[in-house]
């Protein structure tokens, strides 16, 4: 294994001068603005991407792949959206009201809302992300069954609801109550696991772009989820994606809506500022 | 489960035209197993049909070799303003159909 040996040492020269540069030009940022506006806390480590780096993972795809997902006619991540915005005016039983009878048209309603999660939750001490929100509307104002993770009524509400934000750059501030979220997500992602021992640091920083059996490396950017994925032949979520990789890894495969796992997409979140939404994605 | 029927906007008259149809469905091939060794039954759409004002444009039988969430594209020639009606039917008889409007313009 050629990458767990130059991994050993850490990041190349190059790279890490550059986040070296970076690093300093971060506090120097969070320092000029003042200690009480701005969180302080250091992206910069073993995992992060320079701005001219981060590239979408559809760079990283077959032309085939990249038109199917950039023509809304023929992308199938659409019949989950389809299903979203029919879902959106249902009620689902005849006394309670539907998403639309309180949030309104969705693409207005909804526009910006993908960003926001996953978000602290004060009160319960928790992350939540979309998901989560959309089921606790569901449990507590709609009075019915919360959807089970990975469901088609799950995803397809999601999905509509991340379609409102698509072509929306990720945010590249961060409330200040997720700075915890984010340094243990942070650490998660430069974390050696699984007996393979590799952090998702070593393949999707270190050696993005290079060959991976049959497939080449991504970035591990979150923006194009929920996505449709050819090996899954339907639509799924960030979620799964990263549970795929653990399992690639050979982890232990974390549960779904596991506080791991939300710490991680505010990472991977934070990671891929600037990179615009562009979920329904289609990924191999 | 849901479709699409996809054709342009408002074709001219006498026009070829492509038509695209995306349905959502498993296409469980039969040839799958669970985890606890059991196999997944057989589930494809057995039956695609797709008219245009009531006349038969497309009838199609798919079978196992057909992945998941089917694409399909076709092109016709087309006269008149009308609906677009697919239907389908699956192995455990479920029926779906799906409706679309097509307005021609005369030049």
């Amino acid at each position: 294994m050629q990458h767990k040996s130059v991994m050993t040492s850490g990041l190349d020269p190059w790279r890490r001068l550059s986040s070296l540069i970076a690093q300093c030009s971060l506090l120097v940022g969070v320092m000029s603005l003042g200690a009480d506006a701005v969180a302080q806390f250091n992206a910069v480590g073993p995992g992060w991407l320079q701005p001219h780096e981060r590239r979408s993972g559809l760079a990283f795809k077959s032309e085939d792949l990249q038109n199917q997902q950039n023509d809304d006619a023929i992308n199938p991540g659409f019949l989950w959206v389809d299903q979203g915005a029919k879902l959106w005016s249902e009620s689902p039983s005849p006394q309670a009201p539907s998403c639309q009878s309180c949030h309104l048209s969705a693409p207005i309603s909804m526009k910006g809302v993908a960003l926001k999660y996953p978000l602290w939750n004060a009160r319960e001490k928790r992350l939540i992300n979309l998901d989560k929100r959309i089921n606790e509307c569901r449990v507590k104002k709609q009075h019915a069954q919360a959807f089970p993770y990975e469901s088609d009524e799950m995803l397809a509400l999601s999905s509509w609801i991340t379609l409102a934000s698509r072509g929306m750059k990720l945010e590249n501030s961060i409330d200040p109550s997720l700075v915890p979220a984010f340094e243990r997500g942070k650490a998660f992602y430069e974390k050696r696991i699984g007996q393979n021992n590799l952090s998702c640091a070593h393949c999707h920083t270190a050696h993005f772009g290079q060959r991976l059996g049959g497939e080449i490396i991504s970035q591990g950017q979150p923006h194009a989820y929920p996505a449709y994925r050819l090996e899954w032949q339907k639509m799924g979520s960030l979620q799964r994606r990263l549970r795929a990789c653990l399992s690639g890894v050979k982890a232990a495969i974390l549960p779904f809506g596991s506080e791991e796992l939300l710490e991680l997409e505010v990472y991977l979140n934070f990671r891929g500022q600037g990179l615009r939404l562009e979920s329904p994605g289609v990924r191999r | 489960m849901g479709a699409r029927i996809l054709i342009p906007p408002s074709p001219k008259a006498g026009d070829v035209i492509d038509i695209r149809i995306l349905i959502q469905h498993p296409m469980e091939t039969g040839f799958r197993h669970e985890l606890s060794g059991s196999a997944v039954p057989k589930n494809v759409i057995r039956q695609l049909k797709l008219d245009f004002n009531g006349q038969l444009l497309l009838d199609a039988e798919l079978g196992t070799g057909t992945a998941a969430n089917p694409f399909l594209q076709f092109q016709t020639q087309l006269f008149e303003s009308g609906w677009f009606t697919l239907s389908w039917v699956d192995d455990l008889g479920v029926e779906g159909t799906e409706r679309v409007q097509c307005n021609t313009r005369a030049s």
